[in-house]
Parts: C-alpha cells; structure tokens; sequence
C-alpha cells in the first residue's frame, strides 16, 4: 500500500469517524443529563438529511439545512416532552424500550413521509466530480465540510459547556441533579434543552454527510450503534473523548476494507465495541465509576 | 395445579382451533398459525430472559437466524457434500445456538443495563452483516430449497399441503412443551433464584446464588428456544433468508414479550400467537413494523406489566 493510498484510507476514515463522533456526542449529552441511552440517535441524522433534500428543491441550500436542524431538533424536544419527561424515576429496561420503539416509530414515518429511495442533499460546494489534491490524495470538497462543521461543533459545544451559564448548569446537573435542584437550576428544561442540542447537532451532521453517503430511511439503527460505539470507546458521558473515539473507529473500519471483504466493513465497528465492553467498560479514557 | 393452567388452556386453544378451521374449511390459515407458533417459541425464550433473570436481549433475531441457517446449511450443501442421517441437523442446529449464546454470554452478561443492550444489539448486527456478507450463507438472497425433515413414527417437519395439520400440531406441541418446561422451571428452585437475581443482584449474591452462573444458564436457555424455532421454521418454510436476523426482529419480539408482561409466559404466548399471526396475515399491512413501535413505546408508557397487567383481577394473581 502506497503513502498517498494510505491517506486516502485515513481521510475516509476520519470523514465517516468525524460523523460517528457526532452520533457520539449526542448520546453523551442526553446521557449525562438524563441517564438515558437514546437509542433514536441515529434517527436525528437520518431526519435531518431527509428534510434538507425535500427543502432543498425549493429554497437556497444553507436556508434549507437551517430548517431541517431546527425542525429535527424541535422533534427531539417533542419526543422528550411527550413520552419521557414525564415518567418518574423509570427502570432502564423500560427507557431502553421506550426509546427503541421511539427510533422505529420516527423511522417507520419517515418511510410513509419520504419513501424508501436513496436521496442525498446536493454537493455544498461543487459537485460529486470535483476533488481537491491534499497531500496526494484526492478528495472531495465535501469532506472537508464535513470535517469542518464536526469540528465547528465540538468546538461551539466545548465553549457552551465551559463558558456560558446554561452549559455550566448543565453540567451541574450532570454531575448530580439534586443539587443543581437545590441551587435553583430548573433541571426539567435543561434535560428539554439536551434533546434540542443532541437532535439539531445530529441533524448538522446528517446533512454535511448525505452528500457522500446518502440518505435513507433506515440509516439510523447502524449509525446509533456505532455512535454508541464512540461514546463507549471514549467513556460515556466524557463528551469531547467521543471525538478521538470516532476517529479511531472511522480509520480503522476504513483500513479493515483493505484486508477484509467490504460486506464485512459494519462488523470492524461492532467488534471494536463488543471488545471495548468487555475488557474495559469504562472506555479508554474513562474511570471506573462510568461503568457503573 | 393453579401452575399449570396456562398449558392446559394452550392445549385446548390448540385443538379446538384446528377443529374449528377444519369445520369452516379455512385450513389455508394453518399455515400462518404454524409459523406463529415458531416465532413465539422465541418470544417465550425471551420472556425467561426478561422477565425472570431481568436481562434484555436485543439479539434473539440472531440466535434465531444462527439456528435456521445452520440446519439449513447442513441439509442442503453439507448434505450434498457428506452423507448423515438429515435429523441430525436439526439437534447440530440446537446446539450451534447454544454454544454462540454461551460464547457470547460469558462476556455480555457481566453487563448491565444499556451496556448489555448495546451489546446484544451490536451481536444481532454482527450475525446478519455476516450472513449478508457470506457466500456459504446464500448473502442477500438467503438459502432456498431445504428439503422437509422425517423424524419419527411418520411425522414430517415440512411445509407441503398435506401434512398441513400434522405440522400445525408438531409446532404447537413444541410450544406447549415449551411452556410447560417454563412454568416449571419458574416454580422451582431456580426460577426463586431468578426471582431474587432479578429483583436484586447484590442480594441475590448474598444469599449464596451463583449469579453469573444462573444468568447464563437462562440465557443459554433462551437462545436454545430461538434456535428451535428457528431450525423447525427454515425446514416449514424450506428457506430462509437474511431478513431473519434483522434487528428489527430483534425488536419484534422484545416487544411480543413486553406486551404480554415480562413475568407472564402464558400472556408472552398469547399475545405472541394472535400478533404474529395478524402480522404474517399481513393484516397491519404497510404499517407493520410501526405497529410493533407503538406497541413498545405504548405497553411501556402506560402498561409496563404487559397488556394483561391492565386488567387488576389478574394483576392481583400474579
């Protein structure tokens, strides 16, 4: 394998680990404020995609992407307030379930909605010809998009969570909500406010990556799963190790298709998974106590 | 006695449906009910899983799938290639699932809670990319062509017109057997000790039960009934194909088992039966899957003790 081979593969990687981060992150956000694995995480890139190509047919594309972020992230706060806010201290068997029936009954009206075609939202810039040379290696210009807005994103949230009074008390309530309770933090909304955040940045990044691999409507479950997969890697509810953790699942599932049959490309990430839970539940840059 | 009511009912349902379809000549609906009643072998497996050791599986559509396609496997291309009597698929069949369930059980079940779900999700994936990715495995278009199974004193398991009752009759015997060892096994020792690991594990421990040994067995258990079911089905329907192991079947039959109660084998059965049945008749039409989704999130929401937990004289009995 050449130099300029060996990039291409890393460049790929990083493009679709870049967008398992995301998935990642979502997951952290509603974990670390509710507790809850939502297993529709993967539902939000697939909505989101969705919305931005019907919208895209008859508004410019960045009012189209707007749109389908906000309106994906309004459903999340739909979903949250009509079947989990309101269930008192429930068993994690039942959110399990809940959110699982969630992700199938948003995938199954997306297939009444939308159909069951393939779509993909128009290249952002150029199209699916044009290719930048980076180091040797061509690639398209949507990849470094993608690679853009994921960055853009960790770093907004990263600043949220440090630097404003909302994102503080957030973590606050993370941390351990009784006592953001007591010291006046209204910790219903801002659970509200995880879903919105968890929803609209999966939205993003379903639309910065439906021009390279599509949009269809049941893309979600194999998404979550390797979303998860980086929020497990990293340490769940570590929100930013997520990152480095889907970078390292995107690379190496890229790199198992020069050794292994293509077909086998979704069980790289899987496997990874499995041996992470196994052997360290806490993830590589996690502590014990995640684990529990 | 009061135990073994569920069995008995089951029984009587059995025959008396089979006469009753005999007497209106609509006998084309055995066929459905046949497969129903595979499909709910896995969803009474589950119930165990869920409902007495506490542990979810998002997985069973695999163990189910590794179960068909192994019997499948071995009576259409292995047969071809070796000579074996063709029964004896069906017990390799049994126990290929049960030594994966216990492969994999060793590891997943020291996992709790959306980790043990995760992981049991990622294995249903990891089994259907496999099949898909898989020559050996007929890839996207499954295999085809699996002859019946002669197994004794005249009983065929296959899918031809004729043998329509006698199949009827082999697939519910299989599920009320099922039930019966179930029922059986929940009122004895170890079902209390499932009781307590489920109720609480630290204190289960505590009390001197092997926790990780008992959770296992169940679990191994479980699988060992998906894979029944799925061993007889692929024979019924002489194929099989990747959709099997999908994870929305996965779902279905968590959802089979919370809407007939985690606890109840008998209800998991009911509702098993008629939803499946209704399912395979297509009566939900475009809106199948969704169905299986409202139902999920509905039992959960509003019912968490399955659809028979609404009605308070039975919620009193249990």
């Amino acid at each position: 394998m050449g130099a300029d081979q060996l990039l291409q593969y890393l460049l790929s990687g990083v493009t679709t680990g870049s967008v398992y981060a995301i998935v990642g992150i979502g997951f952290n956000i509603i974990y670390s404020s509710t507790g809850i694995i939502n297993f529709a995480q993967g539902e939000f890139l697939m909505l989101g995609g969705m919305i931005s190509v019907s919208l895209s047919h008859s508004m410019p594309l960045a009012a189209a992407i707007a749109i389908a972020v906000i309106v994906t992230g309004l459903v999340g706060v739909l979903l949250q307030l009509a079947f989990i806010s309101w269930l008192k201290n429930p068993a994690v068997l039942r959110m399990i379930i809940i959110t699982i029936g969630l992700s199938i009954l948003v995938r199954e009206a997306s297939l009444h909605i939308w159909d069951e075609k393939v779509r993909a939202l128009p290249f952002w810039s150029g199209n699916e010809t044009s290719s930048l040379a980076v180091l040797g290696a061509r690639i398209s210009p949507q990849v470094l998009w993608v690679l853009g807005v994921s960055a853009l994103m960790v770093g907004a949230l990263t600043l949220f969570f440090r630097h404003t009074l909302t994102g503080r008390a957030m973590r606050a309530c993370a941390s351990n909500a009784t006592a953001a309770r007591l010291c006046g933090i209204r910790t219903s909304s801002l659970v509200t406010l995880s879903f919105f955040i968890a929803a609209a940045m999966g939205a993003l990044a379903g639309c910065a990556v439906s021009p390279l691999t599509q949009t269809q409507y049941d893309m979600g479950t194999s998404l979550a799963v390797k979303g998860f997969t980086c929020a497990v890697l990293g340490g769940l509810g570590n929100v930013t190790a997520a990152v480095a953790a889907g970078l390292l699942v995107g690379v190496l599932e890229a790199a198992s298709i020069s050794v292994l049959p293509l077909a086998y490309k979704d069980v790289v990430a899987l496997a990874i998974m499995l041996a992470i839970l196994f052997f360290r539940p806490e993830g590589l840059f996690g502590s014990r106590a995640a684990s529990e | 006695m009061k135990r073994y009511a569920p069995v008995l009912l089951l029984a009587a349902v059995v025959v008396a449906v089979q006469l009753l379809l005999g007497a209106v000549k609509s006998e084309f609906l055995l066929t459905q009910l046949t497969m129903s009643a595979y499909y709910t072998l896995v969803a009474l497996g589950l119930c165990l899983l869920m409902g007495y050791a506490g542990q979810v599986s998002l997985g069973h559509a695999g163990f189910f799938a590794i179960g068909g396609y192994t019997t499948a496997v071995l009576s259409t291309a292995a047969a071809a290639a070796f000579s074996f009597a063709p029964w004896l698929s069906l017990p390799a069949a049994v126990a290929a699932t049960a030594v994966v369930a216990f492969v994999i059980g060793v590891p997943v079940l020291r996992l709790r809670g959306h980790y043990l779900a995760m992981a049991t999700l990622a294995f249903g994936f990891i089994v259907s990319r496999v099949i898909l990715g898989t020559a050996l495995f007929g890839q996207a278009d499954g295999i085809s062509d699996v002859p019946g199974i002669r197994l004794f004193a005249g009983l065929v398991l296959t899918g031809k017109r004729n043998l329509r009752v006698q199949n009827y009759y082999i697939a519910w015997t299989l599920v009320t057997v099922g039930l019966l060892f179930a029922v059986n096994l929940i009122g004895s020792r170890v079902g209390r000790a499932l009781r307590a690991i489920h109720g609480n594990e630290e204190a289960a421990a505590a009390m001197g039960i092997d926790v990780g040994r008992y959770k296992l067995a169940v679990f191994v258990l479980s699988a060992v009934y998906a894979g029944v079911g799925g061993a007889c089905l692929v024979h019924f329907n002489a194929g099989i194909g990747p959709g099997e192991a999908g994870v929305m079947k996965s779902v279905r039959y968590v959802a089979l088992v919370a809407a007939g109660g985690m606890g109840s084998p008998g209800g998991t059965v009911a509702v098993s039966a008629v939803l499946t049945f209704l399912s395979l008749r297509g009566a939900f039409g475009l809106y199948d899957d969704a169905v299986f989704g409202a139902l999920l999130v509905g039992i959960m929401l509003f019912a968490p003790d399955g659809l028979f937990g609404l009605v308070p004289a039975l919620r009193g009995r249990r």
